[in-house]
């Protein structure tokens, strides 16, 4: 059976073999490709001797080097905590409204507040912290639940409507229009009276707009519509806008009010990461 | 005579079958599970109505295999398929690649990417590979054994089988139904479905291997057993499941937590090494001497590196699962037998390139040889990178980015995709009897748009990859991450979009190739100049 042969091209011997034309040279095998191939099995073996590699009954071979990787995780996570010198600590120890007296504690603190914001606060507040319609601007002064480091601190603590936490920051602007409290006309008259505050094109400042505004907003947005952060209720007067800033979205929120939630983060991060957040929105610009 | 009463046997045996999953369809516990079974219902009794209509003596192209006695009709319909399947495969892969840059092109529930994914993965590997290889595997070992298949009833019976297979997977990611196992997506019926193909497929190679005319057994059809045997293994153990219901499309699989991550990861890779890697390789080893005119380069290394890597694949799935739970003795194992995997890997490189020798000025003329060499390379390059990449420290750095894409796609691209091309463009001239291909010059523009497609693909995936790594690693001074996770997939836009370019550019090529492909079937050939310019130098016969 055998038809060896020498192939003129290549001068090698073929194996006498042939299926559908097809021969098959005789080469041996490349010598850098078997030396190659060793390396590789004896650096394998070097490996298996150094790291942990063979199972046996209840544990597996150590390996000379000693190595885990939870241990290695373990090391990593004691030399981070040790770079930070403690000051992750001294923020736990800190309270929130002192942290600011101490520029050290205070340019870490907000360090890792941002770093956090970028993990749970950007998908509401965006990257910039600049908010969206429902979402409040960070970075300005008006404050809904107030804007001194301790009332940013409350907030974010216990959160906004979040019924789980029964301290959680609470409030419900009345369904004016659709439960009926206020006819479409006196809707429309409240409306303008409020637009006209921010001189919002369509306002108008009228005694019966007054009127309305006294007997069914002033409780919670203050007399003259400053707002009363500690009720929660929105300045009207600053041309700041948490939903649409029109007259026709004043008419929508007076018919049928809007009301955001915010989760209770002490709960969730932690008291010292909370301290971190509050430190670092306090820092945005529009702290007070 | 004969064809007439095997003709009813099916025609009896298809309406049965139908009848069954119509009942089935009825008693569907969930919408998913009936509208299956009515698919497979019309598509039974579509079969059943056809064999019906079908005349006893067809006229037919009597192409030269036919004439020597092999059984060629499947590996006609497979080389369309191939064909087709890669285009629907490769588009879906563009529009997935256009909803990752632009997420508003997500369509729900049933157009979302968590659907559209595993419809493109399955789409390029099962589709259009796995077509590709039945296809091949039919040819080659018919003509490598000088023996018919063993069975023409057998042969249609896997062939249409396995796209029924298709089928029931493609529909039901679009329905919802899977496992949510990578690349076993499809649930247990349709496991068990495949499970029932396979072994059909097992045996007809098998009892054609074993009626071979040929004292030897070519290694091409070494590379074809190992695939189809280890993926029946692989594909058996990862999808045991229970069924909740008999009736019903969800199952949960038997296996939990780690060893369930571990069985889904050697089995996964192995899908690499068994489905992606011996099979095409099956595929060179004929396919390549056959164009270049040369002999294997060498036996010995053909022995050597099939053994090598039939062995060293099995156990390097674990890399998969770097720093996990999985105990650190498996992590080091999964990561020693990716690195001695690497020579015998390249032992199928070596062994396409070097059957070149003497034939290298080919490359200048013949673009499907050049298909070949790129495929070749690409395998080199990727099955480098593959060992590079499950070391622990360089796996740290790639695992979960767009690296691991990168590193895929130039294999699938790169080596899959172009050696299958290669295969198809040499099969359809003989299979039709055709004395050339439609046209040598658009296979040159197949080959340069994929190549193009893949440089670019690639280049990208690196760069976004890389770029992603590093950034879900930067910490600043203080110790706190720099990037928040929204923030890297942002930096990574612009490379979404300029993979959406690349697979664009290899969707192109496939559909130049279909245009060829259709053509030379029609029996027509393109005016066009020759490929080389006038002067060739000959060598000397």
């Amino acid at each position: 059976m055998s038809n060896k042969e020498i192939d003129d091209l290549s001068g090698t011997e073929t194996t006498g073999h042939e299926w559908d034309g097809i021969k098959e040279l005789n080469t041996p095998l490349p010598r850098w490709w078997l030396w190659t191939f060793y390396g590789c099995i004896v650096f394998a073996l070097g490996y298996v001797i150094a790291y942990p590699a063979i199972p046996l009954i209840s544990s597996a071979t150590p390996g000379l080097l000693g190595y885990s990787s939870r241990a290695t995780l373990d090391a990593y996570l004691d030399a981070a905590k040790a770079a930070q010198g403690g000051l992750v600590q001294q923020v736990a120890d800190t309270p929130v409204a002192e942290i600011a007296s101490n520029p050290d504690l205070a340019r870490f603190a907000a360090a890792g507040g941002r770093s956090l914001f970028k993990v749970y606060c950007v998908q509401c507040h965006g990257t910039g912290a600049t908010g969206g319609p429902g979402y409040p601007n960070l970075n300005d002064d008006d404050w809904i639940w107030g804007g001194t480091i301790d009332q940013i601190y409350t907030t974010l603590t216990h959160g906004v409507r979040w019924e789980a936490d029964t301290d959680t920051r609470f409030n419900i602007m009345p369904n004016f229009g659709a439960d009926g409290l206020l006819e479409p006309a006196q809707i429309t008259t409240a409306a303008r009276y409020v637009a006209s505050l921010s001189g919002l094109e369509g306002g108008e400042n009228t005694p019966e707009g007054q009127q309305l505004f006294a007997e069914n907003c002033a409780a919670c947005h203050g007399d003259a519509g400053q707002g009363l952060p500690d009720m929660g209720g929105p300045s009207l007067v600053d041309a700041i806008w948490l939903y649409d800033g029109s007259l026709a979205g004043i008419e929508t929120q007076l018919q049928k009010p809007r009301h955001g939630v915010m989760p209770a983060w002490g709960a969730r991060l932690g008291d010292t990461a909370v301290k971190q957040l509050a430190v670092y929105v306090h820092s945005l610009g529009g702290g007070k | 005579m004969g064809a007439t009463l095997r003709n009813i046997g099916w025609i009896i045996t298809l309406a049965a079958g139908a009848l069954f999953t119509l009942i089935l369809s009825a008693m569907g516990q969930d919408a998913p599970f009936r509208i299956q079974m009515g698919l497979v219902t019309a598509v039974l009794a579509l079969g059943a109505i056809i064999l019906m209509r079908r005349p006893d003596n067809p006229v037919r192209i009597l192409a030269q295999g036919e004439a020597e006695g092999y059984f060629d009709s499947p590996i006609r319909v497979g080389s369309v398929l191939t064909v087709f399947w890669a285009i629907i495969g490769m588009t879906v892969g563009v529009v997935i690649a256009l909803q990752l840059a632009w997420p508003e092109l997500n369509f729900g529930p049933y157009f979302n990417f968590g659907r559209l994914r595993p419809l493109h993965t399955s789409g390029v590997i099962f589709a259009f590979g796995g077509t590709a290889l039945i296809t091949t595997s039919f040819y080659v070992v018919q003509r490598t054994s000088r023996a018919r298949l063993i069975s023409d009833g057998l042969a249609w019976f896997v062939f249409w089988g396995y796209q029924l297979f298709l089928l029931l997977a493609a529909t039901g990611y679009i329905l919802g139904i899977t496992e949510g196992r990578e690349y076993a997506e499809p649930e247990w019926y349709t496991d068990l479905w495949l499970t029932i193909v396979w072994v059909a497929y097992l045996v007809l190679f098998l009892g054609t291997i074993i009626k071979r005319k040929e004292p030897h057994i070519y290694v091409a059809n070494w590379f074809y057993l190992a695939f189809i045997v280890t993926i029946a293994m692989l594909h058996v153990v990862n999808n045991l499941s229970v069924p909740v219901s008999l009736l019903g499309s969800k199952s949960y699989s038997v296996f939990s937590g780690v060893q369930d991550a571990l069985t889904q990861w050697w089995y996964g890779h192995n899908a690499v090494g068994f489905f992606l890697t011996a099979g095409f390789l099956g595929m060179m080893y004929y396919f390549m001497p056959k164009q270049a005119g040369r002999p294997v380069y060498s036996y010995r290394l053909s022995i050597i590196h099939f053994w090598a890597l039939i062995f060293l694949y099995i156990w390097a799935g674990p890399h998969h699962l770097h720093y996990t739970a999985l105990p650190d003795w498996a992590q080091t194992l999964g990561m020693v037998f990716s690195i001695m995997l690497w020579m015998p890997s390249w032992g199928g490189m070596i062994n396409g390139l070097m059957t070149l020798r003497g034939a290298w000025d080919k490359m200048r003329t013949d673009p499907i040889l050049r298909m070949m060499v790129l495929a070749v390379a690409f395998y080199g390059m990727s099955t480098f990178e593959g060992p590079v990449m499950s070391i622990k420290a360089v796996n740290a750095l790639s695992h979960y980015t767009d690296w691991t894409i990168g590193h895929v796609h130039s294999g699938a691209l790169g080596w899959v995709g172009m050696i299958s091309f290669a295969a198809v463009y040499f099969l359809v001239p003989r299979l039709w009897a055709r004395t050339q291909i439609y046209s040598l010059r658009m296979i040159n523009w197949h080959f340069w748009l994929a190549t193009s497609g893949i440089v670019v693909y690639a280049a990208v995936m690196w760069v976004s990859g890389i770029t992603q790594g590093l950034m879900w690693r930067e910490y600043d001074e203080q110790g706190f991450l720099v990037y928040s996770f929204a923030e890297t997939v942002a930096a990574l836009h612009p490379y979404y979009i300029a993979r959406v370019f690349g697979g664009a550019l290899y969707l192109a090529g496939a559909i130049v190739m279909a245009v060829n492909i259709w053509m030379t079937i029609a029996g027509k050939i393109r005016k066009e100049k020759p490929i080389a310019t006038a002067v060739t130098l000959q060598p000397a016969e």
